[in-house]
């Protein structure tokens, strides 16, 4: 793999010969092509997928974050305006967005039998 | 299979189908674990909804020689609840990651269900009777007046109609930091283990405020964290030696008569990567989902993502034999990655005792080669069975398509690239959200559990 990633040159190359690479394995193993494809489309992943951050959000699945100071703050500095809803995908709070209550999906436990034992 | 071989191939049909017709599948009726107990006679699966399900099989029909019995509802209850963690943040998911059943010791049944945090061990018993003609208490429960009681009457036991209860015998709890993933217990059947993300616990069944930890692999920086434990199991017959699997495709068999912590492998096995096909999914790929001793404890197999591995104990550096499972997929590996799927969780499972057995239909001269059959889930509803004698393998579907009891299951085949063939399905075709990611063997018989996102299919053999 002379060319570096990232330049264009490569990944329109793998790009035409991707119907060849996959039949005869030849110049471009089918991984590094996919590779070269996904590079493209997302230029500032990080080099090692199984490095530490990529493992710490695995360890941190169902960290969900309410702070009630915060939510009152910001309640008190908007008083006269509405307080930013959660965007689309109401389970991911990031960034700026404070969270609400009406933000953390509520739990209930399941009353109803499963439907395999029905 | 593929209807080449000889006489003494399986030939798989459909025997039932549980679970509701539509496709709108509630989130709490994912199924998450499927297992047989020891005999086979029971078999329990799990969901998000944290609800355990045990099916029974029917005693055998004398009679009706050409099927076996059928798994019908013995029981059914909530083993976990949803939970939030307050002074962690950290919400608790009720969805069962494992059941393991412990041997029947007595009347009841026993197994260990777990969710990310604790354990539970709950026992299944039958009651079949009850006892009647008390002299303070009318049959309703109601309380007589004790000085209308004019003469004395010893209570009998009368049959009732079954009923069956599982009730929590131990909670087992508090002592996983992180998610987890797997329990396994131990051929003593006094203890089991635990593992968690970074770490295992080794529990005695009676003792709930106490575990030891025997594998840490937390780095005392966690920046330096590069690799977590995937899966875990004890040895089937060796009660001091158990193995886990990691997200870098190693497994390290640790001997707990060498010490307390087992930090230090007895054994670690690991195949050597081809630097020039090394790639940004390379690690990703080559995470162990799973990990499964043989029965006789000589081989291990483990799955990654694209493949399953048959590991001989007595060798560390390779495999002895490598079966893929679905290889078109590594040129999808970049939507996979989007999509998540290159994540998921894929288990994988022996065929059921792999000790020669006599067929008593055979001539007594005659005996059959031990068979050695290792079957997991792929896409599209698919999964599919290695036979580690005749090298070959086969592609089936979980659908509801193919109910008929008695009919042979047809193979499928997935077109990887060219022309593709009648009754092919191309790589782009493929349904990545209909996954087979449990599946279990009657420990034995030839009877298949095999779990769709929702539903749970039987497929037995077809008998002669």
């Amino acid at each position: 793999m002379a060319a570096p990633l990232g330049t264009g040159a490569l990944t329109e190359e793998t790009g035409q010969e991707k119907q060849d690479a996959q039949e005869k394995d030849k110049a471009v193993p089918p991984e590094r092509a996919e590779e070269a494809k996904l590079k493209a489309k997302y230029p500032n992943l990080g080099q090692k997928p199984g490095g530490s951050d990529f493992l710490m959000k695995r360890l941190q699945k169902g960290q969900k974050y309410f702070d009630s100071g915060d939510y009152n703050m910001a309640k008190a500095k908007m008083k006269n305006k509405q307080l930013p809803s959660a965007g689309p995908d109401k389970n991911l709070v990031t960034g700026d967005h404070i969270p609400t209550p009406q933000d953390l999906p509520q739990r209930k436990s399941s009353l109803v039998t499963s439907k395999l034992a029905g | 299979f593929l209807g080449a071989g000889g006489g003494n191939d399986i030939q798989w049909c459909f025997s039932q189908v549980k679970g509701a017709v539509d496709d709108d599948v509630a989130e709490a009726d994912i199924i998450s674990t499927v297992e047989f107990n020891h005999s086979g006679e029971l078999l329990a699966t799990g969901d998000k909804g944290g609800r355990v399900v045990i099916f029974q099989q029917e005693q055998e029909n004398k009679t009706q020689s050409h099927s076996r019995g059928e798994y019908n509802v013995y029981s059914t209850f909530q083993s976990h609840e949803p939970e939030f963690d307050y002074l962690k943040s950290l919400e608790i998911e009720e969805k069962i990651n494992k059941i393991r059943w412990l041997p029947q010791k007595n009347a009841a049944q026993f197994l260990l269900s777990t969710n990310d945090k604790t354990i539970k061990l709950w026992k299944i018993s039958e009651r079949d009777k009850r006892p009647e003609g008390y002299n303070l208490k009318e049959e309703d429960g109601r309380y007589r007046d004790p000085t209308t009681v004019t003469t004395l009457r010893v209570p009998v036991f009368r049959p009732m109609d079954l009923m069956v209860e599982a009730s929590p015998r131990r909670i087992f709890a508090n002592a996983h930091t992180y998610h987890i993933n797997s329990i396994s217990i131990n051929s003593d059947y006094e203890t089991y283990l635990s593992a968690d993300d970074l770490r295992i616990n080794l529990w005695h069944l009676e003792i709930t405020d106490r575990s030891f930890n025997i594998v840490d692999i937390k780095p005392a920086n966690m920046e330096e964290l590069t690799e977590v434990i995937t899966a875990a199991e004890f040895h089937p017959n060796s009660c001091s030696t158990f193995v886990y699997s990691s997200s870098k495709g190693t497994i390290r068999l640790c001997d707990m008569r060498a010490s307390a912590l087992c930090d230090r492998h007895s054994k670690l096995f690991e195949e050597p990567e081809d630097p020039s096909n090394r790639s940004f999914f390379s690690e990703i790929i080559s995470s162990i989902s799973d990990v499964k001793f043989s029965h006789s404890g000589r081989y291990m197999m483990t799955r990654d993502y694209l493949s399953v591995k048959i590991w001989d104990l007595n060798m560390e550096n390779r495999p002895v034999e490598t079966y893929q499972v679905h290889e078109y997929l590594r040129s999808k590996l970049c939507s996979l990655y989007e999509n998540d799927c290159i994540f998921d969780k894929f288990e994988c499972c022996w065929n059921g005792s792999d000790r020669q057995r006599r067929n008593s239909q055979l001539t007594s001269s005659f005996l059959p080669p031990v068979r050695s059959i290792v079957m997991t889930g792929s896409y599209n509803n698919f999964f599919r069975m290695f036979d580690r004698n005749t090298k070959r393998d086969i592609t089936l579907e979980a659908s509801r398509e193919n109910n008929k009891p008695r009919t042979v299951l047809k193979p499928r085949k997935v077109c990887a690239s060219g022309k593709r063939k009648k009754d092919e399905i191309s790589v782009d075709s493929l349904d990545f959200n209909k996954k087979i990611l449990h599946t279990a063997w009657h420990p034995k018989e030839n009877i298949i559990a095999v779990a769709t996102t929702n539903n749970l299919y039987i497929f037995q053999d077809k008998m002669n």
